[in-house]
């Protein structure tokens, strides 16, 4: 597996960045071990071999809302235990495609997904998957935080609950604080594990909807657009959380900010109107770009 | 931490303003005033509005209330009556099939002449006879019947007197009119003054009215057989319209799919809302009883007539509810992997309870006051007896309203204004429930 340096050195990869970009050098990628598939570029096919390596590898995904197409060919591996950023202008197809891979689409009316997204070499959309075991295996973190009307604790306790994955009262308790421990969360709510979620800072509430997600412990968490009804303090304490679930969890996030990309994500994948347009390390996205639209979109001349 | 350079393209170069004769700034201001006219125009009308409505319903509580408060009190009189042996139980032997069948009226008569010994003529004592309630001779009977000992003694009773004197006593009888316009003469309300002056008249509560079925007599008559009809037919319709109606909406709402099928119920559904209740009535002659032979006038077949009426009312307050339960709650819930059922069960439908429970309550408040479907299935029917079951003829409040106020007897008006106060309070009293509910489960969130 990855090394923990990645972590320490992000920061310093970003300060760095500029003046990679004034140098116009390539920086080196952090993550060296990756293989060839998780290196920068511009879509062509890419290896139908390459699921091997991939935690997600998705082929030819199309996503039509009614006769209107979201997405278009889409082709993105996502490596186990990294965290990969989805970004792009409105409207791109990001939070489109980050419903994909845990079937949230199949619930809006009039949505249809042809290609394939493969979980550890399976087809999610195959005839074999149930969604509700997918959904269990890739949890997911919403725009806006969105706790139940319930208490702090039966929050989290809900889907170890309905999964019965506690035997007793005892394993649950266990998982629910130990949930809330990794999401950072439970110092300041150990009092008010009774309280209504909804009393919750909104910032507490987004930690409390990550704290749900991994006590039915996933494989995979999504995440799309936690931190943007957050404000900067807040979004800092999810984003040092990311850095730290990323040791365990495959981690997805769908992102505004390029910042936050940037802190956060070892992979970058750029969306445009509908079309995957590059994806590849972080730091080459953000430093050395190979397609105009992405080169624009990072530098801040679009979107 | 970073420090981007958010560099702006070429900037967008501002384009020419749109020029106005005046400045903008004039023109919005000369505006402004009619603006804010129209918005006082409007608060206007519906402050008008308003008041409108709330004297109407003044206007109605004052009629109702003022036609139907006297009827919660019942003018009654004394009475020593003589309870001879050779009248009642001429063996003495004290058995009661000969004491029940027994002719009670013959000593009721008796104490009533013994009030006024110089009344001796034919005509007469036919007009004195009449002061008094037949329900006194009902109640003797009892009396004897608890405790025959008293057989041969006098005893005290407070009879009612009958309704005409009853509705003199409280004024709806004017003695200023004509002795031929009125139902009571001249000669029986100065033997009432007598009696009055005498201490033997007294107005007590009406419990009556709570205590008994319906009677050809009103003083003799209660609303307490049209409650417990009422009681029988709504939960007869709660039972069956709420969990169908519940069970139809989740279903409609959450897990149909949307086609060209649903679309015909959707819309048949919301027509069935706007059907004539008399249509009901017709359906449920035809299926309940001539069909599946359901008893008559029983409020199994009211209840269920009712429930066929109420279910649109609560099936489209539930989708509307359901349907505003925002889809943030949906996904958190089947993002963890809850079924479509558990998200529904879990979360949708207790967050869409007050909704749905508003919607419940108003098609049930519907039901109670409805009328006209149960006339079509005889639950209109002159029953005296207090119905005790589900399959028990009965009738139902609103019916009786509308028998009695259809009946020449003024005091059964008086009665009928009463019964509605009675089902006006029912109905307060759900929303009442209706408003807790709602706030109850609100508090959930």
């Amino acid at each position: 597996m990855l090394d923990d340096h990645t972590h320490e050195d992000t920061g310093d990869s970003i300060e760095n960045r500029r003046n990679t970009m004034t140098l116009l050098a390539l920086k080196t990628p952090v993550q060296g071990k990756l293989t060839d598939n998780f290196k920068s570029q511009v879509p062509g096919k890419l290896d139908p071999m390459a699921w091997a390596d991939a935690k997600i590898s998705c082929r030819g995904v199309n996503v039509f809302y009614g006769n209107k197409q979201a997405l278009q060919d889409v082709e993105l591996d996502i490596p186990e235990k990294h965290v990969t950023s989805l970004i792009g202008p409105s409207g791109c197809g990001k939070s489109t495609f980050i419903r994909c891979l845990n079937r949230m689409n199949d619930v809006i009316e009039g949505c249809r997904v042809e290609g394939k997204v493969m979980l550890d070499g399976e087809n999610v959309y195959g005839s074999g998957v149930d969604p509700v075991l997918l959904r269990a295996r890739i949890g997911m973190v919403f725009q806006k935080p969105n706790p139940f009307p319930k208490s702090v604790y039966d929050n989290v306790a809900y889907g170890p609950r309905i999964h019965g994955l506690a035997k007793n009262k005892d394993e649950l308790d266990e998982i629910v604080f130990r949930s809330l421990e990794n999401a950072g969360l439970l110092g300041e709510v150990r009092d008010r594990l009774k309280a209504p979620g909804t009393s919750l800072s909104g910032g507490q509430q987004q930690r409390l909807c990550i704290a749900r997600a991994i006590a039915v412990e996933p494989e995979v968490i999504l995440m799309d657009e936690p931190c943007s009804a957050l404000d900067p303090i807040a979004t800092a304490k999810i984003e040092e959380l990311i850095e730290r679930l990323r040791e365990t969890y495959t981690i997805v996030i769908v992102t505004h900010s390029m910042q936050q990309a940037a802190r956060v994500s070892q992979r970058t994948a750029y969306f445009h109107i509908g079309h995957l347009v590059e994806q590849g390390d972080t730091d080459m996205i953000f430093t050395g770009p190979r397609d105009k639209r992405t080169r624009d979109y990072v530098m801040g001349r679009i979107g | 931490m970073s420090n981007f350079d958010i560099t702006v393209g070429p900037g967008t170069q501002a384009k020419e303003r749109p020029v106005y004769s005046r400045g903008a700034r004039e023109v919005i201001t000369a505006g402004l005033v009619k603006r804010y006219a129209a918005e006082k125009r409007f608060r206007m009308f519906g402050m008008a509005g308003i008041a409108f409505a709330l004297l109407c319903l003044f206007t109605l509580f004052a009629t109702v209330v003022g036609s139907g408060y006297t009827a919660f009190w019942q003018t009654m009189i004394k009475l020593d009556v003589t309870l001879y042996s050779q009248d009642i139980d001429p063996d003495g032997n004290r058995d009661r099939e000969v004491i029940s069948t027994a002719n009670f009226r013959m000593p009721v008569r008796q104490a009533v002449f013994a009030l006024f010994p110089e009344v001796k003529g034919r005509q007469e004592k036919r007009l004195l006879k009449k002061i008094i309630s037949p329900g006194a001779a009902f109640q003797i009977r009892k009396i004897v019947l608890d405790d025959p000992s008293l057989i041969g003694s006098k005893i005290r009773i407070l009879a009612p007197v009958s309704d005409d004197l009853d509705q003199f006593n409280k004024g709806h009888i004017s003695a200023e009119v004509p002795e031929s316009d009125r139902r009571v003469s001249d000669m029986q309300i100065a033997w009432f003054e007598r009696l009055k002056q005498r201490g033997l008249i007294e107005t007590t509560f009406n419990w009556t009215l709570f205590t008994e079925g319906d009677s050809r007599e009103p003083e003799l008559a209660g609303i307490l057989g049209a409650l417990s009809g009422s009681f029988y037919t709504m939960v007869v319709t709660l039972l069956l319209s709420w969990p169908l109606a519940v069970g139809a909406a989740i279903y409609l709402e959450e897990f149909a799919p949307k086609n060209r099928w649903t679309e015909i119920i959707e819309v048949n559904i919301n027509n069935l809302a706007a059907v004539p209740s008399i249509v009901f009535g017709l359906l449920g002659l035809a299926v309940f009883l001539n069909f599946f032979g359901l008893p008559r006038s029983a409020p199994v077949a009211g209840g269920m007539v009712l429930a066929l009426m109420t279910l649109p009312t609560i099936i489209i307050a539930s989708r509307a509810s359901l349907k505003s339960i925002p889809p943030s709650i949906r996904e958190a819930a089947l993002g963890l992997g809850a079924t479509p059922l558990q998200v529904v069960f879990h979360y949708v439908l207790p967050l869409a309870m007050p909704g749905v429970l508003t919607g419940t309550i108003i098609g049930m408040a519907q039901a109670l006051g409805e009328t006209a479907p149960l006339l079509m299935i005889g639950m209109v029917a002159f029953i005296v007896d207090i119905p005790g079951g589900f399959t028990d003829p009965a009738t139902v409040m609103p019916v009786q309203v509308y028998l009695w106020s259809d009946a020449p007897e003024r005091a059964f008006i008086e009665r009928a204004s009463a019964a509605i106060l009675v089902l006006l309070g029912f109905l307060v009293m759900m929303n009442a429930a209706a408003v807790y509910l709602r706030r109850k489960f609100e508090k959930n969130w």
